[in-house]
């Protein structure tokens, strides 16, 4: 796959609110046409970082750049962007036509040409025929439809998505994050999407940036992030880690030397330790499913430990056990698919546990 | 539905608890409003005698009211003083609540509504008095613009006409044309103003385009409490107004008070309110795309 060109870059970016450090340094590079995510918990800077592209939000020192062109000095108004708020701000006294073709008023196109692109902007976003309804008289998902529509009819360089599935219901949501997808698809214009839902970002993005106190904390695709989290943190945002305290033996030529509790000795390679990891208090960190209960007769591809269970959760199409390895002290969590002819155990059972060094991550 | 619950007695229901609590005030405006209106309807359409009234029915008043010279010219001066003064206020009034809705911190609002009710801490009277005194032949404007050589004789078109009537009742009315406009503007989702800029227009043209459509019901709501009752103010143009100043509420006073013509004098009432509400709802009707808001 070629590289694609930067659309926006952040260099060094600081943000100050009084004496409140929003922004600190963020440096990164957004390529074109790329489904872009800032996740984060609330408060991290992800929304603040959204509006400094937008031109809502000055920077106090550091640039931005969107095409090639440095944003300092140029207003809103004037940028190559759109958004999509979180509120949606649809403009209640208008109606779906005038609020879609709200920002061609400039092109002053003639009649006829506006209202075919309006229906044809509509006719996108799956509202044809809406066009001459109260914009009051939306509901959710149809504000957000006509907010797209708003935004994606100016055809921008870069749209915008302030947190823009967060006021709709679960099915409404999984349903707009795919016709999201493809919408992105069909126009092939960079999207950047802030959410603080990982599952949404992973779902949706080909890269993420995973933001904590006005920091990037990590850059990545999907599966990088799920896979190699580069910290703790990170992980523990991301879906649902083990730990289990580790210790460095030794470090040469590409592999790590560790003695893990409940593990033993075993060697990782280099990648399973993206972040930099060292000395006392490391620990080995893996995911649910990366673990098999083994059921009698079944035989491990790779390593097996003996466990107790000590929590057994039920959700119909998993089962979540908590179980202790031998040799530790706090149980870890597997999850495994009910698939047929699998028992479900009961609490204290003994069991074998499969695993592999490959799926472990090393962190500090 | 069982038949106990059918038999449940009227007074229990929710109906009629909503008429006992509205009843009294009800009843006050039944007897403070609506009889003594229906009695100045009634009255404009009997014949006066002298000192006494007598019960014949006409529309010789109504005529009179409308023919005579002199009360159609003080009713076109009423309206036209108070359509100057509504303009003045409304005008004014904007600019202020804007700034309190849009420049003023949160924390901060209510201390400047707070402020802006300050004039109304001494009585409407007094407050016109005042204004005599600043604007009076040897009132504050005058000595003071005599004081620092911008004039050498004072300025006799700012008391006892029109306009120091203009003044006062701009000034007195300056509060409530504020506050509508003020919960009008606070109402907007600041999100939509950053809407406007995002889809490409200026803060000039999203103020136009999106700001004062949506302020409109509250400019509505001014114009209305200003317009409504200052047509029919009657201290201001008393005081301050001289004899170019006079208003239609002077001209009713006169007819019921020095001339006891209770029929010609409640014929003029009646066309007052009968063009103040002609006025009003052609405003209304000319404002109505904004004034239907969401549900």
């Amino acid at each position: 796959m070629t590289e694609k060109p930067t659309m926006i870059a952040f260099q060094d970016v600081h943000k100050y609110y009084g004496d409140y450090h929003a922004l600190r340094g963020i440096t990164a590079t957004i390529r074109a046409g790329e489904f872009f995510s800032l996740l984060g918990p609330s408060g991290c800077g992800k929304t603040t970082l959204l509006r400094t592209i937008a031109g809502f939000e000055g920077i106090s020192s550091g640039a931005v750049m969107i095409d090639g062109r440095n944003m300092a000095g140029v207003p809103a108004n004037q940028r190559p962007t759109n958004m999509v708020f979180q509120s949606y701000a649809i403009f209640p006294h208008l109606t779906v036509a005038e609020n879609v073709g709200f920002g061609l008023r400039k092109a002053r196109l003639p009649k006829a040409e506006l209202a075919t692109r309006v229906g044809e902007a509509l006719e996108m976003v799956g509202l044809k025929g809406y066009g001459d309804r109260a914009a009051h008289a939306l509901s959710g998902g149809q504000r957000q439809r006509v907010a797209l529509a708003r935004a994606l009819i100016l055809k921008p360089k870069v749209l915008l998505l302030d947190e823009p599935l967060s006021a709709l219901d679960k099915k409404m949501r999984e349903q707009m994050q795919v016709e999201l997808i493809r919408l992105q698809r069909q126009v092939g214009i960079t999207f950047i999407l802030v959410t603080h839902d990982q599952e949404e970002a992973l779902v949706m993005s080909d890269r993420i940036a995973v933001m904590f106190e006005g920091e990037i904390a990590q850059l990545a695709d999907p599966e990088t992030l799920y896979r190699r989290p580069n910290s703790r943190k990170v992980a523990n945002f991301i879906g649902t880690m083990n730990f289990l305290p580790a210790e460095i033996l030794s470090e040469a030529g590409g592999k790590i030397e560790i003695e893990a509790q409940g593990f033993g000795k075993l060697t990782l390679e280099a990648e399973q330790a993206p972040g930099a990891a060292s000395g006392d208090g490391a620990a080995v960190g893996f995911r649910p499913e990366t673990l098999t209960i083994l059921f009698e007769g079944q035989t491990a591809s790779d390593r097996e430990s003996m466990a107790v269970i000590e929590e057994v959760v039920y959700y119909g199409d998993m089962t979540y056990y908590d179980v202790r390895l031998d040799g530790t002290e706090k149980p870890i969590r597997i999850s495994m698919r009910n698939v047929f002819g699998r028992p479900v155990l009961d609490i204290g059972a003994r069991t074998r546990v499969a695993w592999s060094p490959g799926a472990l991550v090393l962190f500090q | 539905m069982s038949a106990g619950q059918r038999k449940t007695r009227w007074r229990d229901t929710e109906a009629a608890n909503g008429l006992l609590m509205v009843s009294p005030t009800a009843i006050y405006a039944l007897l403070m409003l609506a009889a003594p209106l229906g009695t100045i309807l009634l009255y404009s359409f009997l014949t006066d005698g002298y000192l006494e009234i007598i019960r014949d029915f006409t529309f010789a008043n109504y005529v009179e009211a409308w023919t005579n010279e002199l009360y159609r010219s003080v009713m076109i001066r009423s309206l036209g003083v108070s359509m100057t003064v509504t303009l003045v206020t409304v005008l004014l009034a904007f600019p202020i609540a804007y700034f309190v809705s849009f420049h003023v911190e949160p924390s901060k609002k209510s201390l400047w509504l707070f402020l802006i009710t300050i004039p109304f801490w001494t009585s409407y009277l007094i407050r016109v008095f005042l204004w005599k005194v600043i604007l009076g032949y040897n009132g504050v404007v005058n000595s003071g613009l005599i004081g620092i050589g911008v004039i050498d004789q004072p300025l006799d078109f700012i008391l006892y006409n029109v306009n120091s009537v203009v003044i006062t009742l701009a000034h007195a009315y300056a509060p409530f044309a504020i506050l509508p406009i003020f919960v009008a503007l606070e109402k907007i989702d600041r999100s939509l103003l950053e809407a406007g800029q995002d889809l490409g227009e200026s803060k000039f043209v999203t103020f136009l385009r999106v700001t004062l459509p949506l302020a409109m019901p509250g400019v509505v709501a001014s114009v209305l409490i200003v317009f409504i009752p200052t047509i029919g103010d009657y201290v201001t143009p008393q005081l301050v107004g001289g004899p170019e100043g006079r208003m239609v509420a002077n001209l009713i006073q006169l007819q019921y008070l020095k001339l006891d013509n209770y029929p010609l004098g409640s014929a003029i009432a009646v066309s007052a309110m009968a063009i103040v509400t002609l006025c009003s709802v052609i405003f209304v009707g000319l404002n109505r795309r904004y004034l239907k808001g969401p549900k």
